[in-house]
């Protein structure tokens, strides 16, 4: 079936709603928390079930026909994702886990690689902790110091801030594609020159950009990217780090042991070539043929009918939530400025009464600190509500949230 | 609406008017109680005097459940002997965690009991636990 623009603009028709076993289960539940983790198309299940049915065996090690489709499965999903990120090297996609592995990858290596004291890191303040934690530690084991990006009023990073904050002290410039609260996109483009400019590298945390927008990390510019598969319709348990090959081949390998070692003897160890240096053990073999699935899905609606749906959405809650007044808006001003998530509070409700209120009501939504304890702290509150969109949501998951917000209103104020 | 029995007309009220919320002026013991997850902060204060706790109040911010849940222990343990308090709120963290489900059991606990449903919302069990907890850390030290 193709996918058309009235597809991506009538938020009343859902024909995406039928790919997703979960959603089709539960006609009454208005799903609002993707950006937590997105719901997987049958697709996806299928061809994780596939994997295990038809070629289960361990890729990479066994002689025998089955290991050798195993291995070929694993490649080709290596392939897809190289594709769909623009990497220009197929041998610098590495699996890992999720995004918060491939951080912690890259902060762990390159950190104690490039880090001396007096040097300088820098992230912004709308970092999640798996972009932000692993940071602070490196700096702390190495005497480099964190420096925060801080965005404006319209919630966005000024060129100014960038090129006060990113100087010649600079070694590591890491920072969130679109943050997971305000919704915001960075202008990773301008930031990554920036950095080189002072001769620092750029890496970007793409666990929210990557399930919504098109990236392309050579149009970026950027020195390496992360991202998890379970926001993006495939497993949880699969995740990416693509990173330049030349820093791949200068970094020490993060786990060692199986499957990643060229030769070993009683005292010392060869790395093979990368990316297995970087996948030591077994491999969720069957997750990353699932998240080649999920491109495979992506890439058949199109990324066109899929942003111009999920801003569809994005715009029709905030403009509906807007007129409660005693919602709160949290983030820019205008819907176009936020990528797939909506934060906001009720006034004088605590977040947790109010997603547990929403919760009787069938509607999901995530309440609390998102990963994001800085980022809250520095706006001056301690948790908030999120409703998060994918293109499987329509207009009916937003007015059940709407009707939901209403029911809290009127039990605090009855 | 399962999940939503808990915000019954009582504990709203206890939420919205609580009569044990305030700056207790000579306290023999204050404990603060924090839920970093939540940003749920609660200081309970207890007079404790004769071998009875006169007085016990709560300061603090956070969601309904934690507010009425700290106003309606006050209320419970205002005249007890610590060891008495205490045994009540091994009883209420019991009843959150399941483990004490009969009304004959929960009896002692009056209107507490109607946080039963909490047991059921895993999610809202340290709201609820926060201010029993805080006063546990007192009254254990005070046996």
């Amino acid at each position: 079936m193709a996918y058309t623009q009235r597809m991506a603009t009538d938020l009343a028709a859902n024909p995406f709603k039928k790919d997703f076993p979960l959603l089709v289960a539960n006609p009454q539940l208005a799903f609002l928390d993707s950006a937590a983790t997105a719901q997987r198309p049958t697709c996806v299940l299928d061809a994780q079930r596939d994997f295990y049915a038809s070629m289960n065996s361990n890729p990479l090690r066994g002689l025998y026909r089955l290991s050798v489709e195993a291995t070929e499965a694993v490649a080709q999903a290596r392939r897809k994702v190289a594709r769909f990120i623009g990497a220009p090297n197929v041998n610098e996609i590495v699996f890992t886990r999720n995004a918060s592995e491939s951080l912690n990858i890259l902060a762990s290596q390159l950190g104690d690689m490039l880090l001396k004291p007096g040097d300088e890191v820098c992230i912004s303040i709308m970092e999640h902790h798996s972009n932000l934690i692993p940071w602070q530690q490196v700096c702390r084991r190495t005497g480099a110091n964190l420096v925060y990006l801080r965005p404006g009023e319209d919630c966005k990073i000024s060129p100014e801030e960038v090129a006060e904050k990113i100087g010649a002290s600079t070694k590591i410039v890491s920072i969130t594609q679109v943050s997971n609260v305000l919704g915001v996109e960075n202008d990773i483009a301008g930031i990554a020159a920036r950095a080189h400019e002072v001769g620092a590298l750029c890496l970007v945390d793409g666990a929210q950009s990557a399930p919504h927008i098109r990236v392309d990390v050579q149009k970026l510019g950027c020195d390496a990217f992360a991202f998890s598969g379970h926001k993006l319709f495939a497993p949880m348990g699969v995740g990416v780090l693509w990173a330049r090959g030349d820093l791949l081949e200068q970094m020490p390998p993060f786990l060692t042991g199986g499957e990643m070692i060229e030769w070993v003897t009683e005292t010392e160890a060869g790395w093979s070539p990368i990316p297995e240096k970087f996948e030591a053990g077994t491999q969720d073999a069957a997750g990353i043929v699932g998240l080649g699935a999920a491109i495979d899905y992506i890439e058949r609606i199109g990324h066109e009918v899929l942003e111009q749906r999920e801003r569809a959405l994005v715009a029709e809650c905030t403009r509906k939530l807007a007129d409660l007044p005693f919602i709160r808006l949290i983030g820019p001003a205008n819907p176009r400025d936020h990528v797939a998530v909506v934060s906001f509070n009720v006034c004088s409700v605590h977040p947790h009464d109010v997603a547990s209120i929403l919760d009787g009501a069938d509607v999901a939504i995530r309440a609390g600190h998102h990963c994001a304890q800085p980022l809250l702290a520095w706006m001056g509150i301690s948790s908030c509500c999120r409703a998060s969109l994918a293109l499987y949501n329509d207009s009916s998951d937003i007015d059940r949230l709407v009707n939901g917000l209403q029911q809290v209103w009127e039990l605090f104020n009855g | 609406m399962a999940n939503t029995n808990v915000y019954t007309a009582a504990l709203m009220e206890h939420n919205a008017h609580p009569d044990y919320k305030y700056e207790m002026d000579d306290p023999t013991h204050v404990h603060q109680g924090v839920n970093p997850s939540c940003g749920d902060d609660i200081t309970v204060s207890l007079h404790v005097e004769d071998g009875v706790i006169d007085e016990a109040a709560f300061q603090g911010s956070g969601c309904a459940v934690s507010q009425a849940s700290a106003d309606i222990m006050a209320d419970l343990i205002t005249d007890k002997t610590p060891t008495e308090a205490q045994a009540l709120a091994e009883l209420f963290l019991a009843m959150i965690r399941g483990e004490a489900t009969s009304e004959q059991e929960l009896a002692p606990l009056g209107e507490a009991a109607q946080l039963q449903g909490i047991s059921r919302m895993p999610a809202r069990v340290k709201c609820a636990e926060l201010a029993w907890r805080t006063a546990l850390v007192m009254l254990d030290d005070q046996r």
